[in-house]
């Protein structure tokens, strides 16, 4: 547990201070994420070091939102006077977003799978 | 010194608020089984009042609920591992994924200028929700370097959330979407984080492409909200 632990909070403290070098535009959590993710593939880290943590952050990640989203009572003047619109566009942004993503990726596989039937056939 | 600060004002008091009114939530979801029941809607309903009645201050609970918000930053990093476990389902897939998550970047922030315009809202309201799909720590970044309301985009990140967590699968299942790989893809493109935990549950597969999603969504999101600015003032 505390190897795991230390493991990843090194990770996430090399990510910030990455991202602190390039000026913020990534945060440091993704860098985090982008650095374990290749220091796992090259076999500088042993997951199974990491994973009892990394499982118990994953499942429950729900929950460590919700800090974050209290402070919709600091901007409550805005939301109050533009609550319809401000849901109606993140509603349909965010079904817009999905039904294309889905689709692509859908789209793709579908088109890999002909192709490698045809192959077969042949 | 009154009595609400001296037994409210403290991290143990808000944390077991936070977590108790979390539990509640869960527990009341799983009863109902009513999706918009989600339990951050719940606990936010709770804690919202709670504070509001006792006349806590919004930075006092921020302060007091700090540990549970600094998780965030070590979940996001675990999605690493999660990715790395499921890497096979990866493979040959690598070239669709970055064409659906830049597709899906620019339209996200496309259609929030379209339909902010159409709505009349100021500029500023509308740069504050274009980063509305992405993880909360890169949204807010986004926002302030092209002077948005941080507050108001961290509001609109967790509505977008709670959408794809309650309704994702939904629109999903209505679409005939079959691959796990895109149900996780898109579910994660629209509502980061807590869409992932929404995919974590339909299958590890979803889970992990679902939090790779949040990375890539988040890395192609700041590099859409300059290029649409771009050509939109080229065309106007």
């Amino acid at each position: 547990m505390i190897r795991g632990s230390f493991i990843i909070l090194l990770f996430l403290f090399i990510g910030e201070s990455i991202s602190y070098f390039i000026g913020n535009i990534i945060p440091g959590s993704v860098i985090g994420m982008v650095l374990i993710f290749l220091a796992l593939t090259f076999k500088i880290v042993n997951p199974d070091h990491v994973r009892s943590v990394t499982e118990f952050l994953t499942k429950n990640m729900t929950i460590f939102f919700v800090p974050a989203s209290i402070g919709i009572m600091k901007s409550w003047n805005i939301i109050s006077t533009h609550w319809f619109s401000l849901t109606f566009i993140c509603i349909s942004s965010s079904i817009l977003i999905i039904m294309i993503v889905a689709f692509i990726q859908e789209r793709a596989e579908k088109l890999k799978k002909q192709k490698s039937e045809t192959k077969a056939v042949r | 010194m009154s009595f609400q600060e001296s037994l409210f004002y403290n991290a143990p008091f808000m944390l077991s608020l936070t977590m108790g009114s979390f539990l509640l939530g869960t527990y009341i979801f799983k009863k109902s089984k009513i999706s918009l029941l989600h339990p951050i809607f719940i606990s936010m309903i709770c804690i919202i009042s709670f504070l509001n009645v006792f006349d806590i201050p919004y930075e006092k609970y921020a302060e007091g609920s700090a540990f549970i918000n600094f998780m965030l930053g070590p979940a996001v990093v675990s999605l690493g591992v999660i990715l790395y476990d499921q890497m096979k389902y990866l493979k040959g897939n690598v070239l669709s994924i970055l064409t659906a998550i830049a597709v899906g970047s620019v339209i996200g922030v496309t259609s929030v200028i379209a339909l902010g315009k159409l709505f009349g809202l100021d500029d500023s309201l509308i740069i504050s929700m274009e980063p509305k799909s992405v993880t909360t720590p890169i949204a807010l970044g986004i926002s302030q370097s092209y002077g948005g309301n941080t507050s108001l985009t961290a509001v609109t990140v967790v509505i977008c959330g709670m959408f794809g967590a309650m309704f994702g699968p939904k629109v999903l299942s209505i679409l005939k979407i079959k691959s796990p790989v895109a149900q996780g893809l898109s579910i994660g493109a629209a509502s980061h984080g807590l869409g992932t935990a929404r995919a974590m549950e339909i299958g590890a597969i979803e889970g992990a492409v679902s939090g790779l999603s949040i990375g890539l969504m988040g890395v192609m999101t700041s590099i859409a909200v300059p290029l649409v600015h771009w050509i939109y003032d080229m065309l106007i």
